[in-house]
């Protein structure tokens, strides 16, 4: 049983329509990838399923439990954890913060107004220990800003996984990264996929074929392929499109 | 550029040192006072004016929520400690509980209506409720008073068991409003860097990321409203207790402006301590400016100007400033002492 679904999504923005009749369905301890071409609708898609919009109709299961149309912040309780493709960070705040406020014993603490927090060696640990595992515990008390654009690429995505989440959604994880940080950060989804079921949105064709299990290819807002990442290289539709000439490099 | 979010975890020094500071200021001020040419009465009033500016500040510079209505609650406080007193009982702990309590309860309505809004829809709504208090302080006569509000309210002695002390003298008011500014001031610090008050700030630097963080945004919008509210209740309540009286003007839009500004000056945005600064510089502005021209308030408005235009930080801002310069000099000096031997 797959431990994330969205069936027959739809949704438009006025006359435009986005997403039309979408249906994925994650399965537990996979890596699965969403390609498409820009514009396709492939982060409102993400939004749809983390609760950021509304689908017009269909439905959202996560872990049997319908979750369609649920604020982001009860979607997010429940285990499903997200990065953003335009940084989304506390930026005034030092980078052991940022991920401290996504853990979720943090979170259970959030109506004390009487206890510490930087004192709490709990805390720092459980954080540091996110840190560790994006490789910023070194720059654990400097200024969320004054990292460089990977490291802060990093950092969101230590957020997400400071919650503990089930399954995270990376939203082009690699977009604006090096060679080099990109092949660090493919490591690192490489060693995550032990913990976590992953989905995520991605444009380096290599990147995605090497780590996913499964890709779905979005295109006009419908899901217009769908296998394996040796299935979709022999996919005539694929090799037709530009898409195609990605998956061939 | 320094916010109030970057120094997470301060030497207890640099904690301790503005308390103390503070501790020492307020229990000496009745001896300099009038010896630098003020009045008692002045100590009290900036007392009050700390607690309304200390609580408003963790809305506005903590949160980030703009208020321009903040004057109601003061208002508000000072009506209900007047009625209580004229129409309950004699009592300065349940005069002062009512105060904030009543102003947190209207805190409480007016939040859960506004606490889903945000930037200038939340800044307009926050006028018109405040607004609509005021008017309501003018319009319902038979309770508030209209125009002239409530006169002659009592100073309920302090009562604390074994001791009862008269509060009619301006000193012994002093020593209440400074007492009860201590402890809203260590209260207000734990908070802001309790778990809730991290929340509180993170929401303030980006609200979409705090909500997929998992946390109820409007919740703790609304709770920092409420929490403000009650403060500004405490300082209303002490506020017709030193007037003697509850007037409308006291909850104006004026006043509301007044402590918006006060906070900007002193630098509620990048400081803890900034309302301090705004507050004081606020009250001996007026009163040494206002001693030499009758104009003192157009000075005043320039100087807010040029302060928003060339340091939005504040004071506060400045001090900071100038003590990292000093910092900074000393250690180069020192590194070229290093060098040199």
């Amino acid at each position: 049983m797959s431990l994330f679904e969205a069936r027959n999504i739809h949704k438009r923005f006025g006359a435009r329509v986005v997403l039309e009749n979408i249906s994925l369905s994650f399965e537990e301890g996979r890596v699965s990838g969403v390609m498409g071409p820009n514009g396709a609708g492939k982060t409102t898609c993400f939004h749809v399923l983390t609760g950021q919009h509304k689908p017009d109709r269909g439905e959202v299961v996560f872990d049997g439990r319908p979750i369609t149309g649920l604020p982001p912040q009860r979607i997010a309780t429940m285990g499903v954890s997200r990065s953003f493709q335009i940084m989304n960070l506390f930026d005034d705040s030092v980078v052991i913060e940022n991920v401290m406020l996504a853990l979720p014993e943090f979170r259970e603490r959030r109506s004390r107004i009487l206890s510490a927090v930087f004192s709490d060696a709990g805390l720092t640990e459980a954080a540091t220990q996110v840190l560790e595992q994006v490789g910023l515990a070194a720059k654990a008390w400097e200024k969320a800003t004054s990292l460089s654009y990977g490291e802060r690429r990093a950092l969101e995505i230590g957020v997400a996984l400071a919650a503990r989440p089930r399954i995270l959604f990376l939203d082009e994880p690699t977009s604006g990264l090096g060679s080099d940080a990109i092949r660090n950060l493919a490591r690192l989804v490489g060693r995550l996929r032990e913990q976590v079921t992953i989905v995520m949105i991605e444009h380096d064709m290599r990147f995605l074929f090497e780590l996913a299990d499964r890709i779905s290819v979005i295109h006009w807002g419908q899901v217009i392929a769908e296998g394996t990442p040796r299935e979709l290289q022999s996919n005539r539709w694929i090799r037709r499109s530009a898409l195609g000439e990605l998956a061939d490099a | 550029m320094i916010t109030l979010s970057d120094v997470p975890s301060r030497s207890p020094v640099a904690t301790l040192a503005p308390i103390a500071l503070l501790g020492a200021a307020l229990s000496t001020a009745p001896f300099w006072l009038p010896a630098i040419g003020l009045y008692q009465y002045l100590g009290t009033e900036i007392a009050i004016w700390l607690i309304f500016a200390m609580g408003f500040n963790l809305l506005f510079g903590y949160a980030g929520l703009h208020s321009f209505g903040h004057g109601a609650y003061l208002g508000i406080g000072a009506y209900a400690f007047g009625l209580w007193q004229q129409n309950v009982m004699v009592g300065l702990w349940s005069g002062l509980a009512v105060a904030a309590l009543a102003a947190a309860i209207a805190g409480a309505i007016v939040g859960a209506l506004l606490s889903h809004r945000r930037g200038i829809y939340y800044a307009l709504m926050t006028i018109a409720f405040g607004q609509m208090f005021w008017f309501c302080a003018i319009k319902l006569h038979s309770i508030t008073g209209g125009e002239d509000g409530l006169l002659g309210i009592p100073r309920p002695p302090l009562e604390l068991g074994f001791i009862s002390i008269e509060m009619t003298g301006n000193v012994a008011l002093f020593y209440l409003a400074a007492a009860l500014l201590m402890i809203s001031v260590l209260v207000l610090w734990r908070l802001v860097n309790s778990p809730f008050g991290r929340v509180l700030q993170a929401i303030r630097q980006n609200e979409t990321r705090a909500r997929f963080a998992g946390y109820e945004v409007w919740r703790f919008k609304w709770a920092a409203f409420v929490i403000s509210t009650m403060f500004a209740g405490l300082a209303g309540g002490l506020f017709s207790m030193a007037q003697q009286s509850a007037y409308p003007d006291a909850m104006s839009l004026h006043q509301s402006g007044l402590i918006v500004m006060m906070v900007l000056v002193g630098g509620g945005l990048v400081s803890f301590w900034g309302p301090i600064l705004g507050v004081i510089l606020y009250f001996v502005a007026r009163d040494v400016l206002g001693g030499l021209t009758e104009t003192w308030l157009l000075w005043y408005g320039l100087m807010f100007m040029v302060m928003v235009m060339l340091r939005p930080e504040g004071l506060a801002g400045m001090l900071h400033l100038i003590g990292r310069r000093l910092s900074g000099t000393h250690k180069s000096r020192a590194l070229a002492v290093e060098k040199a031997s």
